[in-house]
Parts: C-alpha cells; structure tokens; sequence
C-alpha cells in the first residue's frame, strides 16, 4: 500500500507555495451570480455528468425504445386492427408515459448524490439556494428531449405520422418536458426524504405504475368502469397525453393544454418548497 | 463593522447540536481572534465536526449563538457564507468531474465570468501541481491530490475564514507536510483558519491558540505553551537490555525526572512523563540528565526516544480518561 502511494507523490508536483500566495492576495470578489445563472452552472455540472457517465443515458434510450416496440406490437393488432394504426394513437401518450416514468430516476440519483459531500460545498456558497436542484433538473429536461427525440424516431420508423407537422411535434415535446420538470420536483423531495436508494425506487414505483397506466394513453376511458373513468378523466397523466396527442396532431386541445400546464404550476408551486425545505435541513 | 471592534471571527456563546439522544455539542464556548490559526483538538466524536458545521451554516444550531465575523450564523447565514469556505473529510469536491472541471465550476458559482473561472482554476492547478492531473476525474485521485484539490477549491475567492476539518487524516507524512505549507501560505495572507484536528503535534505545528474538546464540551483553552504546561512536554520511552535491571531503572528515572514511571507490559520497557511541573521547556535537557544518571547506574539503555506527548497522554491529563473511553487493556475492549 505504502509503494503505491510513494510512487503516485513522487509524479506529483511540488506545491508552490509561492505562486499560490500571489493568488491568494487578489482579495477582490466578483458579484454573487444571479439565480439563473448559478442554475444554468448546475445544468452545466449534469451535462458534464452525462458526458463522463454516459451509460446513464441508457434508462433514456433503450427502455423508451423497448416501450414502444412492446406496446405496438403487443396491443396493435387486438385494439387497432394493425400496429400501424395502432401507433397513430399510442405513440403520444407512450412517449408521455415514458418520460413521466423517467422522471423518478430523479430521486434516485438525488439520492445517492446528496450523500456525497460536494453537496455541503454547495451548501456553503453564496448563491441562489433553489439553484442547485433546478439545475439539476434542467440536466434533466435535457434527458427527457433525448428520451422524446429516440422515441419519435422509432415511432416514425415503425409509421406514426403526425398531421401537426414539425411545428406541432415540437410543441408537444415541449409541452411534456415541461411538464416532467415540475413532476421531478416530486421526486427530489422523495429523493432528500427517503433515507436508501430502495426506498425511493419504491415509493416510485408505487407512484408512477397507477398514474402512468390508469389514463387514456393506452385505450379510451369509455370502456372503464364509472369510478374508474372518473379517476382517469382528471389524471393529469391523461390531460398531458390528450394534449400532447392534439398537437402532434396538428389539434389546439386548448383545454388540455391549460391542465396540463396548471399541473405544471401547481407541482413547482407545491412541492418546490417542499424539497427546499428538505434540502435546507438535510 | 463589529469585527473591527472585537478582533474576533467567531465567537460562540453555549452552542448546543443535539441529534435524537446525544448531545453531540454540549455548550461550547469559542473566541477565534482574527488572522489566525485556532485549533480545535479531539478524539473521533468529540463534536469537532458538528460544531464547524454549525459555523459554516451547514447545521442550525438547537441552542446557543453563534457569529462570525459578527454576522449570526442563523439570521445572517446568507452574509456569513460570503466570507467562509470548507473543507475537510466530507465538504469535497464532485468525483465524477475532473479537477479543471470542478475548479471552473465553483468559480462561475463564485460569480466569476468563464474566461477569468478557467484562468483561475488554471493557476490554482499549476499553483497545487495539479496541472498534469487537472483533466482526470477526481475519482482517480490519490489521497494527496484529492485533498490539494479540496482545498484549492477552497480558496478560489480568498476567503477570509477557511475551515479545515481534519485536512490531513488519513494522508502519508509527505502529503501532511505538504498540506501544513499551503496552510501557512494561506494564513500569512491575513485568512483566519479554524483547524480541527485528531493530532496534537498538527495543532502544534499550524496553530497558535488550541482549544481541546471532548463529549461535545471545552475541556482547555489556550495558548499552546499553557496547554502543554498542564499536560508536560513530552514522555520518554526507554528500551532496556536487561529486564532484571527495570526497577532499579525506574528507580533512577523516577528522582532524575521527579516524575512518575510506568513500566509498560514489554519487560524491558519504560515510559515517563517529563516536563510537567509547569514549565514546558528543558524537557530534552531533563531526559539527557537522566540518561545520564542511568549509565551512572551501570544500567545499559537500548532505545531512547523523547517523544511529544500523544492526544491520549492530553486527554489523560485533562480528563482522567483516554479517548477510547474504555478502561484497561486496547485489545480486550468488546463494545
């Protein structure tokens, strides 16, 4: 053990004492960042993340890739005759479901990040304190347009034609990042409440399985049962894939939109707070 | 404004951090005179970190006060955090990022436009020679580096109070000295430096005032000089080659030092405490005058050592208990 660390100080060089008192006397300090821009340098850190951790972009690639295939291939034939027609109606609401399902990847990695100590240095500065998690999740936003992006060519490949051309599938996109970044809020706050990777997984699992499946993304509602469609029918799950599906459609569901956006809002506006407050105490 | 008046750049008054049942800082008193480097010394779990954590902001407080710089650490947190940094075993740096990266990214969070963030984590590698290992992941670090790193990124605005928290646990002698250089260089600066630390010679070394803390409570405070006045020198290890002549060594070392003498479970070994009737000075002196005495003896010494004495000999001294807390021999401790 003692041989390996010799051999590593030797390659090390000296400090220089000397140099580093002349960095030392320049005492004047820069303005505080703004609040965007220490968030924009947060975003910046999970940028960097993905591009030194790339494999973590596979719960962005292959599981949406694996999703739609399943979908298509296993409903296609029996609800819509074939899975080319069949893609015309899924493919909005499975790329909701996926990127909805994404998000409490989040916690996780909240999880085990905040254990680390970089995050009591951040803690110490100076800066904006929300910053920290919104950067986070704008690293994260940027996860959910990759997770899109695979998913609409894969759709296109398989015959999902949108009729809102260009225009509409982009709004819809963004529509659903949107969305998923104020629904991440959530699962920071799971993220800085739960004490074990595990246990977020699991209270995620338990969240995302029955809001995700109980909505229009598959089937219509009409079928259900009463209670069930009453449930259905205000999930915000089903108003940001009924939007989502208008746009892409060349539709204004200007309706849907509102919800979906007025969920967007109340997310942040509740459970923003929430997590900061965790994140103060933690 | 009131640092000005004091002098002081913390000044606690009964700060208290309970977790659950443990009181893990029992009242704490601290008066940190600006431009210094103050000591804080302890066993594992003494409260050392806690109490820095109240003071960088990163713990509140469940009783007491706390300033810094005259700014309460609570109400003030936002003034306070502009004038400190951190660093030690767990305020660190993101291992998945390279040192460049990690530097340039503090630095645009410091408020610093990207061109002048690069440049200074440019100097500040080259200043830590770091420059060949500034575009590896932290994570591929040795000890040494990792905590140059921390603590370059430290010092990327010159803070005016910087916390170390046990910088050099766990690092070779090498790397310990090293770390002790960029200390002194920053401290002649005019940074005020709160040093915790498990090592009684690594207070000695850096700081000018101590205080020693155990079960979450001061139990000393002073100049070095006045500590070691209350706990002697240093001790003095002896290694004998006969065992039939260990008690009448023990004899002769016993009037020679005027002290007591224990005689350790190796047969021919000896210890005893020097110097600790007050004045710290004239130990080595002392010892010499009993080597002395013992080849007067006809005694034959294998091994001598003056040695300072250890962080248990201090807490003996102060506390009557070591700081395993657990009596008799190490090996037969069960909990």
């Amino acid at each position: 053990m003692s041989t390996v660390t010799q051999t590593e100080d030797k390659e090390l060089a000296p400090v220089s004492t000397a140099s580093l008192a002349a960095l030392l006397i320049a005492k004047e300090r820069p303005p505080r960042p703004s609040a965007w821009s220490a968030s924009m340098t947060f975003g910046w850190r999970a940028i960097l993340k993905i591009k030194h951790v790339p494999e973590q972009l596979f719960d962005v690639t292959a599981f949406p890739i694996m999703l739609v295939l399943m979908y298509t291939y296993l409903f296609g034939g029996a609800l819509a005759g074939s899975p080319t027609a069949y893609i015309q109606f899924l493919l909005p609401g499975i790329l909701v479901m996926s990127v909805v399902m994404i998000t409490m990847y989040t916690g996780v990695s909240v999880n085990t990040d905040i254990e680390k100590g970089v995050f009591d240095r951040f803690r110490t500065l100076p800066i904006w304190r929300p910053s920290t998690m919104v950067g986070y999740l704008l690293g994260d936003a940027l996860r959910y347009t990759i997770a899109s992006v695979v998913m609409l060519t894969v759709g296109v490949i398989l015959g999902f034609r949108p009729d809102g051309g260009v225009g509409g599938v982009v709004a819809g996109i963004a529509l659903l990042v949107a969305f998923s970044f104020a629904f991440s809020w959530i699962w920071t706050m799971f993220g800085l409440l739960l004490r074990s990777e595990k246990s977020v997984m699991g209270v995620s699992m338990m969240v995302i399985f029955p809001l995700t499946f109980l909505s229009n993304v598959f089937v219509d509602p009409k079928t259900m049962p009463g209670w069930l469609q009453a449930f259905v029918n205000n999930s915000p799950i089903t108003h940001l894939a009924t939007a989502v599906r208008g746009l892409m459609a060349g539709d204004w569901p200007a309706a849907d939109v509102a919800w979906s956006l007025g969920w967007t809002c109340l997310f942040v506006l509740v459970f923003g707070p929430v997590t900061m407050r965790l994140y103060n105490r933690k | 404004m009131s640092t000005q008046t004091t002098g002081l750049a913390i000044e606690t008054a009964g700060l208290v951090k309970t977790f659950g049942e443990t009181r893990a800082v029992d009242g704490v008193d601290l008066a940190v005179p600006a431009g210094t480097v103050y000591g804080v010394l302890g066993p594992n779990g003494a409260g050392k970190t806690t109490t820095v954590k109240m003071l960088a902001t990163l713990l509140r407080p469940d009783g007491g006060e706390a300033h810094v710089f005259g700014h309460d650490v609570v109400r003030e947190a936002d003034a306070v955090r502009g004038r400190v940094s951190l660093t030690g075993q767990y305020a660190s740096v993101d291992e998945d990022l390279t040192g460049t990266e990690n530097l340039v990214l503090l630095a645009r969070l410091l408020g610093h436009r990207k061109p002048a963030a690069r440049e200074r984590a440019a100097q500040l590698l080259e200043a830590f020679g770091l420059t060949d290992a500034a575009g590896k992941q932290v994570k591929n670090y040795s000890g040494g580096m990792r905590r140059r790193i921390d603590i370059a990124a430290s010092i990327l605005n010159t803070p005016d109070l910087l916390f170390l928290d046990e910088p050099t646990t766990g690092l070779d002698p090498r790397s310990r000295n090293q770390v002790w250089d960029i200390v002194r260089a920053v401290v002649a600066q005019g940074t005020t430096v709160l040093l915790t630390t498990q090592y009684l010679d690594e207070a000695d070394q850096l700081a000018s005032r101590i205080a020693v803390i155990d079960q979450g409570r001061v139990i000393a405070e002073g100049t070095k000089g006045e500590l070691k006045a209350s706990v002697g020198a240093g001790t003095v290890h002896l290694r004998l080659r006969d065992p039939a002549q260990r008690p009448e060594a023990a004899r002769i070392l016993r009037l020679a030092l005027d002290a007591e003498v224990q005689s350790e479970p190796d047969p021919v070994a000896l210890t005893a405490r020097v110097g600790g009737a007050g004045n710290g000075q004239g130990a080595a002196e002392q010892a010499g005058r009993a080597l002395a005495e013992l080849a007067r003896g006809g005694i034959t010494v294998d091994n001598f050592s003056l040695g300072q004495p250890s962080l248990d000999e201090v807490f003996l001294a102060l506390t009557g208990h070591d700081t395993h807390e657990a009596d008799g021999d190490q090996d037969e401790v069960a909990a």
